[in-house]
């Protein structure tokens, strides 16, 4: 079968001023496939997009379209459109013409333009806005033009800066739906990019997770959800509880002075490791049932569920319950051996996954409110 | 204190423009009388028209404004996208620092340089006159350089970087992105630039002075004029100038408040 990768990076390495941004970033990117690259601000997302768009040539390594190496075709030469991180909508002209910029830049008949561009405006629901100035638009509908503005010249690749953002939350819920089912009417391959890990969740057929230029996991959202690779990954998607363990043997590990079954296998007789576990997978049970004990010390009403932090010999655990509990109270937790993740150690072990600091930042949060109230009186 | 401080303004204000407006007074009288108002006539303004040296000078003024302000426009704004691309901020600075240099430096000392130059070169080729046209349109776009790129920089600054970036990604040449869309975003700019030469260009006397040789302009015929005898005609035609610059100059006002008004709409939501 032929080669069905549209984007490859290929060993790529990016610099600015002497700093790396991207170092030894290889990805492959299936056709009509929705990837998205998620990470904390400046982790290099933008920069791998500008290198896909040819706004920017890699120092080391290669960029591939199609099985070509298209490392210095100039951007204007590739079958791919961008939605940039602050949309960059032509101020001087109007939607209508926004939108027909692509197709005016190709030569295009008027009247295939006039044509496609209603339909694109249709697609997006900005119907009747045609002649609308840029500036008199909200947010949303700004938006709606980048995309259609893009779409309209069949781009085989699309690629998307954070393109929800600066949507209230409503709103980009609904344009979540809409970009996923568009992606999919309109056969093109999505690399989309976001901070937000519940973004890229729901709307991901593949995640690659990224920190300082790297790439820390790329894999469907299950697997990078249930399967994190490192502490890095455990930690920025979803809540985690990560403590040291020891791998006993294969199924068999040790943490918080306790063995566990478990399901994870092939690791050294002995090997250190760090174990995770997620917070809605703890049950909590009476003292003398559970296989840790602890103290809880803090509980948070968050609708859904609490959210408790219970103290295990000194190490505090977020627990995810539908059951109310009290501060002081003595709880047992009961973990199943599904619940269990293990993985081996890393640069980012012992930097998360341990909630002190998050009841600390509660506490302090609310001394500094009563401080202000005592200031102002 | 606050009435002082009226009469203060209305006094800067008089002494600004008393001078100014006794000219255009006596621009329209009958006799040539400098104290005496005979009565009104246009007869000054006729007689110039009738004027042949002066329709000649005329004609050379207006062709050195035109043209050293379209050339310096075309240019400084070229400099101006340059600098901007400039990724060396060492090197920015720099290049900033050396255009601004000739503005502050005195027109006579401007002057006298360009011209030892001009007839460095003219005698180099071996040219019989080497003071003309060309060197005092050369000595125009020189010093309406730096003005055009100082009006152009700070709008190129305020226009978002990936605009030409947008444009690029729609399948914009780089040439064509700078035609379609960064030239609209700096256009008032680039407007300003060109009124702030053309009146420069207009008005300039010590420059030229050196520079054109027997291509004399306006200003330069009425310096002349005056040291025979001050005429009337003299008055007529320095109010004609004072009336077309203060014309160019209410039109460079209006279009920067436009275009901080235009700012200030943005800003705001
Ligand atoms: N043109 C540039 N010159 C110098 N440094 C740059 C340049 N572009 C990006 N960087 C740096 O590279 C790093 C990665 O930037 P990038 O824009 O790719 O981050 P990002 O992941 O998109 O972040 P964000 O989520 O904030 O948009 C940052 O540290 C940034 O300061
Ligand atoms: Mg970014």
């Amino acid at each position: 079968m032929k080669n069905e990768n549209i984007v490859e990076l290929k060993g790529i390495s990016v610099a600015f001023g002497g700093e790396k941004v991207l170092d030894d970033f290889n990805l492959e990117i299936k056709d009509k496939e929705f990837v998205t690259l998620l990470g904390p601000s400046g982790c290099g997302k933008t920069t791998t997009l500008r290198l896909i768009a040819g706004f920017l040539e890699p120092d080391g390594g290669d960029v591939i379209f199609e099985g070509r190496r298209i490392n210095d075709l100039p951007g204007y030469k590739r079958h791919v459109n961008t939605i940039f991180q602050r949309y960059a909508l032509f101020p001087h002209l109007n939607v209508y013409e926004n939108v027909a910029f692509g197709l005016r830049i190709k030569k295009l008949p008027e009247k295939e333009i006039k044509a496609k561009v209603t339909e694109m405006l249709a697609l997006v629901n900005l119907s009747g806005l045609e002649k609308r100035n840029i500036d008199t638009l909200s947010g949303g509908q700004q938006q709606r033009v980048a995309i259609a503005r893009a779409i309209a010249n069949h781009p085989r690749v699309l690629l998307l800066d954070e393109p929800l953002a600066a949507l209230d939350l409503k709103l980009r819920k609904d344009m979540q739906k809409e970009l996923k089912k568009m992606q999919e009417q309109l056969g093109i391959t999505f690399i989309f990019v976001t901070h937000d890990q519940e973004e890229a969740l729901t709307m991901s057929d593949r995640v690659v997770v990224m920190n300082n230029g790297k790439i820390q996991q790329v894999g469907t959202p299950q697997d990078i959800y249930n399967e994190p690779l490192n502490a890095f990954v455990a930690d920025f998607i979803g809540e985690s509880n990560i403590v040291d363990g020891k791998m006993l043997r294969d199924f068999y590990v040790e943490f918080s002075g306790q063995r566990f079954d478990c399901l994870d296998k092939g690791f050294e007789p002995d090997e250190p490791v760090d174990v995770v576990v997620r917070p809605e997978d703890v049950d909590i049970v009476a003292p003398d049932k559970g296989m840790l004990t602890g103290v809880v010390t803090s509980v948070a009403f968050l609708g859904v569920h609490y959210e408790i932090i219970v103290d295990i010999g000194g190490f505090k655990w977020m627990i995810q319950t539908t059951d109310e509990h009290f501060e002081g109270d003595r709880v047992g937790l009961y973990i199943e051996p599904d619940a269990i993740h293990i993985m081996k150690k890393s640069e980012y072990s012992g930097l998360y996954g341990d909630y002190s600091s998050y009841s600390e930042e509660i506490d302090h949060l609310s001394d500094a409110d009563y401080g202000e109230e005592d200031g102002g009186e | 204190m606050k009435a002082l401080a009226r009469l203060y303004v209305a006094l800067i204000i008089f002494f600004l423009y008393a001078p100014v407006l006794v000219m255009i007074f006596f621009s329209f009288n009958e006799s040539s009388s400098v104290w005496v108002f005979t009565g009104f006539s246009f007869d000054w303004y006729t007689g110039l028209a009738t004027d042949v040296t002066m329709l000649n000078a005329l004609k050379h003024t207006l062709i050195v404004a035109v043209l050293s302000a379209v050339i310096s426009t075309v240019l400084g704004t070229a400099a101006a996208v340059g600098i901007t691309a400039l990724r060396n901020k060492f090197s920015k600075k720099i290049i900033m620092s050396v255009t601004q240099i000739p503005m502050m430096n005195a027109d006579i000392v401007t002057g006298i340089s360009l011209m030892l130059l001009f007839i460095f070169i003219g005698k180099l080729l071996g040219l019989r006159e080497s003071l003309g046209f060309l060197t005092v349109l050369t000595a125009h776009i020189t010093f309406n350089l730096p003005y055009v790129i100082l009006s152009v920089l700070p709008k190129l600054r305020q226009t978002d970087a990936s605009l030409r970036e947008a444009a690029l990604d729609l399948g914009c040449t780089p040439l064509q992105a700078f035609f379609k869309v960064i030239m609209p975003a700096i256009s008032t700019g680039i407007i300003t630039g060109f009124i702030m030469a053309f009146t420069l260009s207009l008005d300039d006397f010590v420059i030229s002075y050196f520079t054109c040789g027997h291509y004399q302009t306006l200003p330069i015929i009425i310096y002349n004029m005056t040291k025979k005898s001050v005429t009337p005609d003299t008055y007529a035609l320095s109010t004609i100038i004072f009336a077309c610059v203060f014309a160019l100059l209410i039109m460079y006002n209006m279009l920067q408040t436009k275009s901080e008004s235009k700012k200030a709409a943005k800003a705001q939501p």
